[in-house]
């Protein structure tokens, strides 16, 4: 582990991206506002991107990285010189990797609905000159794409030679193929499906409730005053506990206590579980909003890839890109069961795809951790596209 | 659990029967070398199948389309006569439902080609009668104790299931030690059977 004095050069490593810097792009003016699948209107929007790698004279070599629930904008590389830990998918993106970005040009934008830069209800409305709060519209997966397809188009890229991403940038990726099929060449599904599952829906309503009924949370007008990070907290903490699984908890922490070797009889965290929740809680509340905990996760549980095509073999139909799909054994959240019969549904629809279960113990969060296995299926299921 | 090699057995007999632009599923593909050759040497639209995450790997490195499944579940999500060919080589001793899984083939292929080791090959006859021990081959390389062959059968048998089953024989290719042989004695004299079936109406 490095020490405290020691200084981060890990940006210097020749598969690191290095320093990067967000960009914003910002559109849908008034009156061209964005129209979402509520019928409401937003804008201006503003997207933080960041990309990685160059585009090619044929500007054939795009790929669109879309993120998961909590992700950001800021997939690879560092942010500073003492910037402490790199992107998201730093294991997954750079020189020689999964996403070689000697090979691809890399794109990565912060979803509408977020907190990292893109516009959500922690922005400031213009009309009113302060934070949207409640007042920001529900978004859905398809809105998120539709405004990443302005980016796309700003960037003047013609298609994308590949869109990916694991759970929730999953459920984009699979937007992406079949709501605009001529510009996307391929698709890679990762521990995703083509729509929540009521389990799925119960712990995103759990986590919403945790927030809901904290008193700080004021309907959602808490900006500039305390923060609901008692609700917060419990909601990551819930959230926590579906990305893990039962194998990983008990590789991870067993039943074992923290710092002490007897039981205390009382109600602190004894457990190293309950600490490491608790951490992840604290630290959520540092980095997230609040709303947009509210907002994105309904964005997943409105989540129906077939609902607007007369049937998910009809939403395949339309797609034209060729299919990577991977799932996790232990993924309880994201099941296996649910890729597979996305799979065939695109079978069925005469789609060219590819599905592996990759056995992990690590539960969904193993789209963030099989780095080994996936950047081999990845890296070849890339080659193997065509444009 | 074991791992198992999987040799390379009547990929060229199989090649020579497909049609160039046929669509073929590969069930139990391994690691895809056969889907490759049929793909750059008959232009085939081919897709795999097989249970093991480590041969999905290797097809996915061969840029081939594959799914990670599992035989004995049936082809129920597929539709039926959607592929010209449906290949089982070295695979229907393996199953557990071979009879399900052989009628599945037919119905979703136009035709099926099936290959198996003929356990009734004179040396295997000869182990198990002057040794007393159970035959261990080329094309069974397995001791008792390790071989994932659950179903094996010999040519007879297979022709009988096929005859109760309503099933025809378009054709029948005798092999021994990977060369094709006169079909004389095929029972005793093959090593390995490939079979074209359809199903009779």
């Amino acid at each position: 582990m490095a020490t405290k004095t020691e200084k981060n050069t890990r940006y210097k490593d020749k598969n690191s991206v290095g320093i990067v810097k967000p960009k914003d792009f910002t559109f849908a003016h008034p009156p061209d506002e964005l129209i979402l699948d509520s019928g409401k209107k937003l804008g201006p929007i503003t997207l933080r991107y960041e990309t990685y790698g160059e585009l090619n004279r044929e500007k054939s070599n795009a790929i669109l990285i879309l993120h998961a629930f909590s992700g950001d904008a800021h997939a690879a590389g560092y942010h500073s010189e003492n910037d402490k830990s790199p992107g998201w998918w730093d294991s997954m993106i750079g020189p020689g990797k999964a996403f070689d970005t000697n090979k691809y040009f890399i794109i990565c934008s912060n979803v509408i609905g977020g907190c990292q830069g893109s516009t959500g209800p922690s922005s400031i409305n213009p009309e009113t000159g302060k934070p949207y709060g409640l007042s920001f519209p529900v978004v859905t997966i398809r809105d998120m794409v539709k405004a990443q397809y302005y980016l796309i188009k700003h960037l003047e890229l013609p298609f994308l030679y590949a869109v990916a991403g694991g759970s929730m940038g999953g459920m984009q990726a699979l937007e992406w193929s079949v709501n605009y099929p001529d510009m996307v060449k391929s698709a890679i599904i990762l521990a995703s499906t083509a729509r929540l599952t009521p389990q799925g829906i119960a712990f995103d309503a759990v986590g919403r409730n945790a927030i809901m009924s904290d008193s700080n949370w004021q309907g959602g007008d808490y900006y500039g005053k305390s923060i609901p990070s008692r609700g917060l907290s419990i909601a990551r903490m819930v959230g926590h506990i579906t990305y893990l699984s039962d194998k990983s908890m008990t590789m991870k922490f067993g039943r074992r206590l923290q710092e002490r070797e007897t039981y205390g009889y009382d109600f602190t965290n004894e457990f190293e579980v309950e600490s490491y929740l608790q951490h992840q809680g604290d630290k959520f509340v540092e980095r997230f909003d609040a709303n947009s905990y509210l907002y994105i996760t309904k964005a997943m549980d409105y989540f129906d890839l077939g609902e607007r095509y007369g049937g998910l073999n009809n939403a395949f139909k339309r797609a034209r890109a060729k299919f990577l799909v991977v799932s996790f054994s232990t993924d309880w959240l994201y099941p296996p069961y649910q890729s597979k019969e996305m799979v065939f549904s695109m079978m069925k629809s005469g789609r060219d795809v590819s599905y592996i279960e990759i056995n992990s113990p690590y539960g969904h969060d193993s789209f963030l951790l099989e780095t080994t296995r996936q950047t081999k299926i990845i890296k070849s299921f890339l080659d193997s596209i065509d444009v | 659990m074991f791992e198992f090699e999987r040799p390379h057995l009547n990929y060229e007999e199989i090649v020579k029967i497909i049609e160039p632009g046929s669509s073929v599923l590969d069930l139990g593909c391994g690691d895809g070398e056969l889907l490759y050759r049929l793909k750059k040497e008959k232009n085939v639209i081919g897709r795999g199948v097989d249970i093991e995450e480590r041969m999905i790997m290797l097809c996915i490195s061969k840029g081939l389309s594959v799914f990670q499944g599992n035989l004995d579940e049936g082809l129920k999500d597929y539709s039926s006569k959607s592929y010209d060919y449906v290949i089982l080589n070295q695979t229907l001793q393996v199953t557990h439902k071979p009879v399900l899984v052989l009628h599945e083939m037919l119905r979703v292929g136009k035709k099926a080609i099936i290959s198996f080791p003929n356990f009734g090959y004179y040396k295997l006859r000869l182990q198990l009668l002057f040794k007393g021990r159970m035959p261990v081959t080329r094309e069974l390389p397995y001791q008792w104790y390790n071989t994932p062959n659950i179903h094996l059968c010999t040519r007879n048998d297979f022709i009988n299931l096929c005859r109760e089953n309503n099933i025809k024989i378009l054709k029948e290719i005798d092999i021994k030690s990977g060369k094709r042989i006169k079909k004389v004695l095929p029972n005793l004299r093959a090593t390995e059977v490939i079979f074209i079936l359809e199903k009779e109406d």
